[in-house]
This record gives C-alpha cells, structure tokens and sequence, in this order.
C-alpha cells in the first residue's frame, strides 16, 4: 500500500470483534518465521532507547539477524534514561480496582479520545508482561517491607499502578533493555553500530530495505542494508528548540522517511509539562523538567497586579493571586498538565509572571511546611528540592520554587497500522516516534510502558508476519538505490557546509523555537498559525543564506549534525503549525482558542473530528496531502473531560 | 539574537587535540558575559558560538541530556572529573560557583582505555565491551516469571539501587591514578549479586567482567578512593569490595 494508492483512506488493519480478544486473535493469525530461517533475515533496528533496545534484544533472541545503530556513544545513554516518575501497567497488586480495562480506558480518556481502541487495549494488556520482564532482568524497582513490589499514584488515575525505581525509572528500565542488547552482541546476533546518524531511508521496490548513515566520528557515509527497518527514534519536541529533551534528540530520521511517502500523523499533538525550572536566559541549552508530585503540596500563584517586582515574602497573602485554587476549585493545584500550563501561560501574558524573565509561575511550600514541618515535606520532596536547589541555587524550604511549562513529549509521529507498520512497506515505528497510543495527551507513566511493549511483545510478533508473508528477493548494499541515496545525503551535507553566514545554527533553532512556542505552543490561533507558517518559511530561507556551519564532513562535527537536524525541523515546524490550522477543534494538549466553552475550557468536535490527520509529503514546494484515519469507538462513550 | 545578560568573564585553557592519533595541546580563550545562572556547558556552548563567528574551530565535547542522567557529557575542570563538586555531573555544575576572572582548566577524562576522540571527547566504548561480557541477567523475552514470585527484602533492593544508580560516566576511571575500573564494574556486579535472579550467573559474570576490564588497559585498583569522591552517584567503595569477594569466590570455583 501506498500513500498515493490510499484515495485518502487509511486502513489500520485493527482486527475487529470483541476488544478483549483481538490481539490473541491477531497473533494467531499472523505468519510465522521458522526458527531456521530467522536467521535468513536482517532487520536493522534504528535507536536504541526503550522501544529500539528492546527490539533489537528481543529480535537477536528469536534468531534475527540485528544491525541496531544510535546516535549515542552508548546504546545505554538513549533519552528514555532521562524519563523519572515511572511505568504503568495494570497489575493491581494494591487491590485498588485496576484492570486492564481501567488502564485502557483511562489512556484513552487521557489522549481525549483521539486515539485507536485496538492500540490502547493491546497497551494495557501487555503492560503486566513488561514488569515481569523488568523484574526478571533485575530493574530494583521499589518494594515493601514484605518483599514485594508497590506502586504509586500518577495524574489521570483513580488507581495507585505506576512501578517506579525512585526518579530513575527510565534509567533503570533502559540498563535492563541494554543488559539484554548487550547480551545478543555478545551472542553475536545483534551488530551495534555507536555515533552513527539515519540519514536517510533506502527503498527499493517500495519497500524499505535499507538506510545510510554518517559515522559521526569520521564523517563516513555508511550504508546498511536489511529485509526491514525499524525506527525507534524517538520523538520532535526539540522543534521548539527548548524542551525537557536531549541536546542530540531530533527528528532527522522520521522526517525524511515522511519525505518517502510515510504518513506522519497529528503533528500538533504535542504536550507541554507544567513543572519545569524555568528559562534563566538565552545562553540555556534545555529545560528540567519537575516532577509533577510537588503540585500535592505546592501552591501555585503569581502577584495580583502585573509589574509586582516585590520578592515573594514581601508580598502579602492579599495581593496573591492563587490561580489554579481560583480558577479551578474542585482540583485547585492538581489539575490535569495541559490545563495546569494553559492558565500559566495565561497568567504570564498578563504581565504577572515573576523571576528575572517574567516567564515564571511561583510553586510555594510555606504553607506545606507549616502544616506538615520540614522534617515531612524532605521526606516527600527531598531529592527533588537538591535538584532545584543545585540548579537554580535557591533553597525552596525558604523561598518559593519557580516553574513554567515546557515542550516535553510529542503524541504525534508517524502513522502506524495496527502491527506497527507505516504506509511504506517494510518500515515500521516504534516508541514515541509513532503516534499510536497516546490520542491528544499522554498521561504521566505511559511512555515508558508503549516503548517497551511495542519493543519487547509487539513487534516480535508482526515483523515475522510481514517478513513471512512478503516475497523480498536478496539485496545488498552495491544496488542502485543505495548510491543514489548516498549522493542525495552527500549533497545535503554539501550544501549544509557551503554556509558561511552571518548566524549561528543555534540562532535559528532559538528563533524557530520562539515562533512555534508563541504560535503553536500552549495556545493556538488561526492567526498566529498563518503567521507562524510564514515567519517558519522566511527564517527557513534565511537560514539556507546566511547560517554558518564551520569545519568540514570528513570529522567529529557537531555544528554540521545540529544544522541538518535544524534544517528537517523547519520543515516539521510548518507541518506542526498547518496541522493545527487544520483541526478546527481543542482537544488534550492542542487548544484552539476558537473552540473554547464559555469557561475557557476545551471544545472537542467529534463529530467532525474524530479522525488521526496523517500528512502525505508531496515536494519540497507542494502542499502536504491531508487523510483521515476515521476513529471507531465501539466501547468506550465519547464524554467529555471536566475538572471544575 | 538580543544581548547576552550575563556579566562574568573567565580565561579558559582547553585541551585541542584533532584526532586520536594528533597532538594536543592547551589553547586560551576568553569567554565573556556569562550568566551565573547557565551550566559549565552551556558556558561552552557561549564560546562555540563565538568560535563559530569568529571562523574557528568550535571546542568538541559530549553531551546529552543535560540533567545528569545520560553520563555523556564529563570533563576534568582544574583537574577533577566533572569539576569542584561533588555529585554532580558536568551539565548541571553551574558558572556561579567559578569567580569571575578566573582560569579554568578544561581537559578530556584520561585513561588508556578511553581514547580521545577529539578535543574533550572521548571513546568509552570500553565499558559496553565489558558490560557484553556479563553485566546483565541471561532472561530471554517471554519467558519471565510472575514478578511478584521471589519476593526481595526492601533493604536489599535498595541496596542494589545504589548500586544500579551508576551512569556510565567514566569519572571514576579518570580520577583514578591508575585509570581502573573496579568501581564501575564492581556496581554492576554488586546490583547483579545481590538479587537473587542475578545470582544464577555469578561465577561466570565476575570472571568474564574482569577478565575484559583487564583487557582494555584499565589499571589495577589500589585502594586510592579517588573513584568514590569523584563519582556523580555516589557509587560507594563498598562496590569494589563486592567485586573482590566475588571475583576470589568464582577463583576459588565456590558456586
């Protein structure tokens, strides 16, 4: 199937009847690879955080052959070590009522019911299975006294399910999927390749069979060649050039497979995390993110009046303005995080953020330590008050924390069928670089549990399935196609060195990063989305005039690696911004401020709306082509997300 | 791009070398207004900048997650990894704890098992080869048991959390006289002994582990405790401890 031949309808491949049985039914009806001939077969795995670790360990233990690459200089560095809170999975062990249908219908209700049902439920089933492998690899999730593993609660459940290891869960998950990836190098099955960098997909015959690399420390172009490849690359939050991700997190690779014909779905659906340490000035690299626990004793507020320059002590209750407690009374500060950074926001453009920058909002625990003492509020917070303390240099036992909301996670990505397939044959997505499970907002604990569950029980169920059932006659890296993508990256990188300019790639990532966090960011308009597509187009222009890019292809060149990354996302910012225009209604993290109940909340349009927007790349100068993915939701009722 | 806000200036002597097999040496630069508030990289993000401007070449060096969390990033600031602090890694020491005016030394983590790459980068490649070895429990996909089966006392699993809590960083191999290893490879073995899903494979794990460590040129531990100071996880001595224990054991074939 190609996007071309699709006529504008998207077929996921869900298998019908009843939710509970479908991916049992699934499983048994797709091909099998027998043990002897998986090892005809190689699949290269790109990333190797908790969806791409996973998939290459679990692949190189049913016998495939694995090339598995990532940008790190260890696959045990991938982004997913950064995730703190925690895992979700539906084993009920505190006997609280979870289920696999609480945990299915909460992400769904969570997303906004913007995401598939047969995806989701799939999710919450397998989550049980990926502790139990956890625990089996040895992750020192936390226990009780009694020896057994306890949980926590996390935002958007009723329920205590989420398994953590302090605020390292994703470290701790990570090592384990990189014990087991390390396990299958050894046996021989995996090849891992360090510093290399997707730069490019190689199709031939339609179907995906290869990709080219830069060897980031010799500047080499290498080409990989396989039966099918995998991308776990992660997410484009990066796009708003400060977010909670990592310097070397980007976008480079699911974008240019989109340049091949390979939907990318809802592009606007990006979530921005209430609780971060706030921007201290333009020098800043990245934003630290907070856990969101500090909003169950923390009191939000700015200065009633904008321009208050007091410091905190110096302003009295009175001229408080607690507006989380003010504006939403039944949840007060624990509302859910798109309607926690959506009143930041506001509250800031009214002139009454505080700091340096006026970008701020204060979280204050002087009322928690009066009520609680020190001794209580260290022993729930302790280690996240150092951590706000080494970085800011400001204890918050004494004055209150400043925070502001921050890019942190994007539900958008390529689209995925439901074996995890995109519209290119061949190449399937797997992590947060795809947009399946999560609708218009993830909820907190759930990135983790889809990365190791598309990694470790997905994936090596349906890549047999398609490698089984699709006549792939031998390549290898000599054919034809393999040249010519390396040419066509060879010239990129050219193109990309001839910048002798006036700005730094950084200055245009900083400018992109304004016009899509002031335009396309917490709060959307028409308006400012045209003005956004515009401006993103200008800097765009001026960027391929006037960047300069110093050094040269053939070394370790980190400018030349951040001007290509930065010259996909222009072009995934201007996607992100006419994705936006396109859905004319509010729904989870996007907010058109055209589609608002009188109370300033969101107003959802299922009944034209219900549908995954997946983008078809038509040319560099063309208008992207719009399908719809219709949404069915044959169990759960469409209701509408309240918190007053 | 407005003016930057920062008003502090420091002379930096960084360590340039072009590739593994060039000579380095100590080059001067001056960065000017710099934010108290910004980390030692993003000071050296400043300078790259200026570099760039300025038609040079931009100072290499790692880094990822900018949290210290991913143990990317790690250079010798005035001779200790990962700087004047301790725990804490290179991306979150901030510029206010250097007075302005000052130098600063900025070298590469030195060792022979981690050969530099370019300027402040450096090849750690070593520690993967040895996790490869054994630092993992062998459990395929699929076939773990109920998790709640072997129940583990808190104070064990804590334990061994200190132990997991390891990033990889390498400061400890740079900061000791001998560029070894043992605390790194001790952590991982400590987690793995302690639990009992990890005790199965003691005996090859530790031989195997060590046997590799040997390998790629680490130097043998001598008790300095450099490794522990410098750590940014506070992975505790106890760790070599365990390493001994377990390495005398596997010699001497107990099971």
């Amino acid at each position: 199937m190609t996007a071309a031949a699709m006529n504008g309808k998207l077929d996921p491949h869900s298998p019908g009847g009843p939710l509970e049985t479908r991916w049992d039914r699934h499983k048994g009806d797709l091909k099998l690879v027998s043990p002897a001939n998986k090892r005809k077969f190689t699949v290269i795995v790109v990333g190797t955080g908790l969806a791409g670790g996973s998939a290459a360990a679990a692949l190189g233990e049913l016998g495939y052959n694995v090339i598995n690459l990532c940008i790190q200089d260890s696959p045990r560095r991938a982004h997913s070590v950064a995730a703190q809170g925690g895992i979700n999975a539906a084993k009920n062990y505190p006997n609280d009522g979870d289920s696999v249908y609480r945990l299915f219908y909460d992400t769904i209700k969570g997303g906004d019911f913007r995401a598939r049902e047969s995806n989701v439920y799939r999710l919450a089933q397998l989550s049980v299975n990926i502790i139990d492998q956890c625990v089996a690899q040895g992750v020192p999730f936390a226990r009780e006294y009694g020896g057994l593993l306890t949980n926590r609660s996390f935002g958007g459940a009723q329920v205590s399910r989420t398994f953590y290891a302090r605020g390292q869960t994703g470290q701790q998950l990570l090592l384990g999927a990189y014990g087991s990836l390390m396990r299958q190098v050894e046996a021989g099955r995996v090849q891992l390749f360090a510093r290399r960098e997707m730069l490019d997909l190689v199709v031939i015959d339609g179907r995906a069979r290869g990709i080219i690399c830069r060897n980031l420390v010799s500047g080499a172009l290498e080409r990989y060649a396989g039966d099918a490849v995998l991308l776990c690359t992660g997410g484009y939050a990066t796009v708003y050039f400060l977010s909670t991700n990592a310097v070397n997190s980007n976008a480079t690779a699911i974008w240019r497979c989109y340049k091949h014909g390979a939907l990318f779905a809802n592009p606007c659906f990006t979530q921005i995390h209430p609780t971060c340490i706030p921007l201290v000035g333009e020098q800043q690299s990245k934003l630290t993110l907070m856990s969101e626990s500090l909003r169950n004793d923390g009191r939000v507020w700015v200065p009633k009046n904008p321009g208050d320059n007091r410091s905190a002590d110096q302003i009295p209750d009175s001229e408080r303005d607690y507006f989380l407690e003010r504006m939403y009374p039944a949840f007060g500060n624990l509302v859910p995080r798109d309607i926690a950074s959506r009143a930041a926001k506001r509250v800031t453009d009214e002139g009454r953020g505080v700091g340096s920058t006026k970008l701020a909002v204060y979280l204050d625990f002087a009322d928690a330590v009066k009520r609680l003492g020190v001794d209580t509020v260290r022993e729930r917070y302790g280690n996240l008050f150092q951590m706000y303390d080494e970085i800011t240099g400001e204890d918050p036992y004494k004055v209150p924390m400043r925070i502001f909301p921050a890019p942190h996670y994007t539900m958008g990505g390529l689209w995925v069928d439901y074996n995890l397939m995109s519209t290119i044959p061949g190449l399937h997505i797997l992590g947060e670089a795809n947009f399946s499970d999560h609708g218009a907002n993830r909820l907190g604990a759930s990135a983790l549990m889809q990365g190791l569950c598309d990694g470790y029980f997905v994936i090596p169920y349906t890549i047999g399935h398609y490698l089984a059932g699709t006549p792939l006659g031998t390549v290898n890296t000599d054919h034809a196609a393999f040249a010519a993508a390396e040419t066509k990256v060879r010239e990129g990188v050219k193109r990309l060195l001839a910048g002798r300019g006036k700005k730094t790639v950084r200055d245009f990532h900083w400018e992109l990063g304004r016009i899509l966090w002031d335009r396309a960011g917490m709060s959307r308009n028409a308006t400012g989305l045209r003005e956004a597509i515009e401006k993103i187009r200008a800097l765009r222009h001026e960027f391929w005039e006037n960047v300069c890019v110093p050094g040269s292809g053939e070394e370790f060149n980190k400018s030349l690696e951040m001007a290509g990354r930065v010259a996909d996302l222009f072009e995934l910012g201007e996607l992100l911004c006419r994705d936006a225009l396109q859905r004319e209604e509010s729904c989870g993290c996007h907010f058109r401020e055209e589609h608002q109940t009188p109370e300033g909340e969101l107003q959802r349009d299922d009944a034209h709306y219900a549908f995954v927007g997946a983008w078809e790349y038509t040319g560099d100068n063309a208008e992207p082509t719009l399908h719809r993915e219709p949404l069915q939701f044959e169990t759960v009722h469409l209701a509408t997300r309240s918190y007053k | 791009m407005s003016a930057h806000i920062g008003n502090r200036s420091y002379t930096l002597k960084i360590w340039r070398q072009a590739g593994p097999d060039k000579p380095g040496r100590f080059v001067d630069y001056r960065v000017e207004n710099v934010d108290p508030a910004v980390s030692f990289l993003e000071m050296l993000d400043q300078l790259n900048e200026d570099l760039t401007l300025k038609r040079e070449d931009p100072v290499a060096f790692d880094s990822d997650c900018r949290e210290g969390i991913c143990g990317t990033c790690g250079v010798c600031i005035d001779g200790r990894p990962h700087g004047p602090l301790p725990h804490i890694t290179t991306c979150t020491l901030r510029m206010r704890e250097f007075s302005s005016g000052g130098v600063i030394t900025v070298e590469p983590f030195r060792a022979n098992a981690f050969p530099i790459v370019k300027d402040l980068v450096v090849d750690r490649s070593a520690f993967d080869r040895v996790i490869r070895r054994g630092g993992y429990i062998s459990v395929n996909v699929g076939s773990a048991p109920e998790a709640n089966m072997t129940p583990i006392g808190k104070d064990v699993s804590e334990d061994a959390m200190d132990s997991a809590a390891c990033i990889g960083c390498g400061a400890c191999v740079a900061a000791c006289p001998n560029a070894a290893a043992a605390l790194f490879v001790g952590a991982k073995v400590r987690q793995l002994t302690l639990l009992p899903q990890g005790r199965v494979e003691r005996v090859h794990r530790v031989s195997n582990m060590v046997g590799q460590m040997d390998h790629e040129g680490f130097g043998n531990c001598s008790n300095h405790g450099e490794c522990e100071a410098a750590c940014p996880k506070a992975i505790s001595l106890e760790n070599i401890a365990t390493l001994r224990r377990e390495y005398a054991r596997a010699a001497l074939g107990l099971r």
